[in-house]
């Protein structure tokens, strides 16, 4: 473990910081998708990021995660013990406590609803501790718990497959949770959902607000002004501009990458619902 | 515990088929020649031989059904259990070689003066038993581990194994790799001091074959039970979900990969001595691919598949060959082709075909169940 009393002097100016992204830089034959990003956020933070396709959104979890390792810069994560994630393996990071939700809802499908939590709770993750596994009482109520937060108890025994798109999108949130994690990566929740259902993503994010840190990104700007708090805007792979809602909606830069021109400001509502719309439907397309 | 495990319909379906193979056919065996219930050494052999390839199938299906690892190489562990299990018996024959001398055959025919290192300790059968175990484990840590950290899947998965085993099928073949060439090992005389050509050493390796193959099915079922079970079968359907849920996919595909070898190899080791021969053929990419036939044939990921498809397809080859022996291999590829097309859940869901038909035609105005997510949403 690395001491963690070096890390206050200037270069971090806030150990409290959960996540620490400094001079991330990311190339795809020669096309730079991440450019210099810097990136704070604090514990137990609610933060939405948004940016219009290939902003780097996706890739940016990607590099979270351990998916795949940046060219150049850190991330490190934590606010005592500081690791860094460029250098551990995809199982390694989720066990330090960041758990991710794709953007299609990426569940097991032939498991029941309850085997999928309870493949997700945290321990045992092991060769042969899985084989000599035993469900624990304390297992079945974190289950349970779980299983009330994403209101699924009533289809827990289910195949997960058979659950409708929502559900599922709410299935994968739950195992997120059964993991516990410290750190909750969201991409896209509300994509492919009725109103409604969005709606009570939003209510489900707010309420784990606090509790756990959380990162979503969303293209919805309905469901960003529901849950949003501090909002991150990314452009051609670095940050535009970070803020509450309004001042980002009201920002020219934003409006001008995020509609690819200028816009007069009684015209902007109406045609960033549109744009948001349908950039809701392309990503349910994929 | 004990008493839930009892009350488990496929334990105890499969305690009556394991006591019905190991038991019955080796003591109707030995009844005499003439009598009804009389089971000829021929069959007694052939079912053996039956015996040994279910337990192949369900290795694969270990992979294949259950972790979704194509694996079109499972006959090299087949072969190697079964090599290290020849080089034994190969030295049992001793001087009652063509060639009267205690080098085996082969040796003497392609001018050996004397017995390479390597074969010494094969005059041990518990030697050879352990190597039947270890050289295919190894081969197939060494493959998986390089494999399964360079994220090879899918189909570039299937392709490297039927390389794998292609390989070792043409370096099998070469004279100088001391293991026969193209001839292989054949001629067995003595296992363990019993005579090969005695009923009684046959039945004997008949009831060990019986024997393991319960051993693989309750492997596989106590597997089906486990979390390691539900891992695995996670794996198959999503496996960045697993990856992204704490887990090392890697380390559990290389456990299911090796322990499917072993048991694979073992299969092999007791199919030598019951067919009394062993060459370079059984590695073959098209064995490999047989296996496959098999275990889509009986009924992929379901425990009593692969037995009934190995004995069904492996039955009706014993009977095509015989009466149609140049139609065999056409007969095959359009039982594959049907079955995969019209009974995708292997012969081993023609039951429940049968019944959903007849439901079907009982309630025509019934709607088929399917969920039903506004009623939850408002719920």
């Amino acid at each position: 473990m690395k001491d963690s009393s070096h890390r206050e002097s200037e270069d971090h100016p806030n150990p409290e910081f959960i996540l620490t992204i400094e001079d991330l830089n990311k190339s795809f034959d020669g096309f730079k998708v991440i450019n210099d990003l810097n990136f704070y956020m604090d514990k137990g933070e609610l933060r939405t990021i948004i940016g219009p396709n290939g902003a780097g959104k996706s890739t940016l979890l990607d590099l979270i995660t351990g998916r795949i390792r940046p060219d150049k810069g850190t991330i490190e994560f934590g606010p005592d013990d500081k690791h860094d994630l460029t250098k551990l393996k995809e199982f390694e990071i989720n066990r330090l406590g960041i758990g991710r939700k794709f953007q299609t809802p990426s569940i097991y499908a032939e498991h029941t609803v309850y085997d999928n939590l309870l493949l997700s709770l945290e321990g045992s993750r092991g060769v042969f501790a899985s084989l000599f596994y035993k469900e624990t009482e304390e297992h079945r109520e974190r289950i349970h718990e779980v299983l009330k937060t994403v209101r699924l108890e009533e289809r827990k025994g289910e195949f997960a497959g058979a659950l409708s798109h929502g559900q599922k999108q709410w299935l994968e949130i739950g195992m997120l949770l059964a993991q516990n994690p410290e750190l909750l990566l969201v991409d896209e929740p509300a994509a492919g959902m009725t109103d409604e259902e969005t709606e009570r993503t939003g209510e489900l994010l707010l309420s784990l607000e606090g509790k756990h840190s959380i990162i979503v990104i969303e293209h919805d700007m309905e469901f960003i002004r529901q849950i949003a708090r501090k909002v991150t805007v990314l452009h051609q792979g670095s940050v535009l501009k970070e803020g509450k809602v309004d001042e980002v909606q009201a920002d020219p830069k934003v409006v001008e990458v995020y509609l690819g021109r200028k816009h007069s400001q009684e015209h902007l509502e109406a045609e960033e619902k549109k744009a948001a719309e349908a950039e809701t439907l392309a990503a349910s397309d994929s | 515990m004990q008493n839930s495990l009892w009350k488990n319909k496929d334990l105890i379906s499969m305690a009556i088929f394991f006591v019905a193979i190991a038991v019955i056919i080796p003591i109707l065996n030995s009844t005499p020649a003439d009598s009804a219930l009389h089971v000829s050494n021929f069959n007694l052999n052939l079912w053996g031989k039956y015996i040994c390839y279910a337990a192949l199938a369900i290795t694969l299906n270990m992979l294949w059904g259950y972790t979704g690892l194509l694996c079109l190489g499972q006959c090299l562990f087949f072969a190697l259990g079964g090599y290290a299990m020849g080089m034994y018996l190969m030295l049992m024959i001793g001087e009652l070689g063509a060639y009267k001398s205690t080098l085996p055959d082969f040796m003497v025919f392609l001018g050996y003066k004397e017995l390479p290192a390597h074969w010494e300790p094969f005059y041990n059968f518990w030697f050879a038993s352990g190597a039947v175990l270890w050289v295919p484990g190894l081969v197939a840590l060494i493959f998986g581990f390089l494999a399964f950290r360079s994220r090879i899947k899918g189909v570039y998965f299937s392709i490297m194994t039927q390389a794998l085993t292609y390989a070792a099928c043409l370096l099998f073949f070469r004279n100088d790799f001391t293991f026969g060439g193209n001839n292989g090992f054949t001629d067995f005389k003595f296992i363990l001091g019993h005579s090969l050509s005695e009923p009684a050493t046959q039945r004997g390796l008949f009831i060990a074959s019986g024997i393991f193959l319960a051993l693989c099915f309750f492997i596989n079922w106590w597997l089906n039970r486990t979390k390691f079970g539900k891992v695995q079968q996670a794996i198959r359907d999503s496996e960045n979900r697993v990856r992204f849920s704490g887990y090392s996919t890697e380390s559990f595909k290389l456990f299911i990969f090796v322990l499917s070898a072993i048991l694979a190899a073992i299969a092999g080791a007791l199919y030598v001595p019951q067919v009394g021969i062993i060459n370079p053929e059984e590695m073959k990419p098209a064995k490999s691919l047989e296996v496959v036939v098999w275990v889509a044939v009986g009924g992929r990921a379901t425990l009593w598949g692969p037995i009934i498809g190995a004995v069904f397809v492996n039955a009706l080859k014993s009977w095509a060959t015989y009466h149609y022996p140049d139609s065999w291999l056409i007969i095959l590829g359009v039982l594959f082709v049907l079955v995969v097309l019209f009974l995708p859940g292997g012969i081993i869901s023609i039951p429940e075909r049968i019944k959903s038909i007849i439901q079907r035609f009982r309630k025509p105005q019934t709607k088929p169940e399917i969920a039903e997510p506004a009623e939850t949403l408002e719920a």
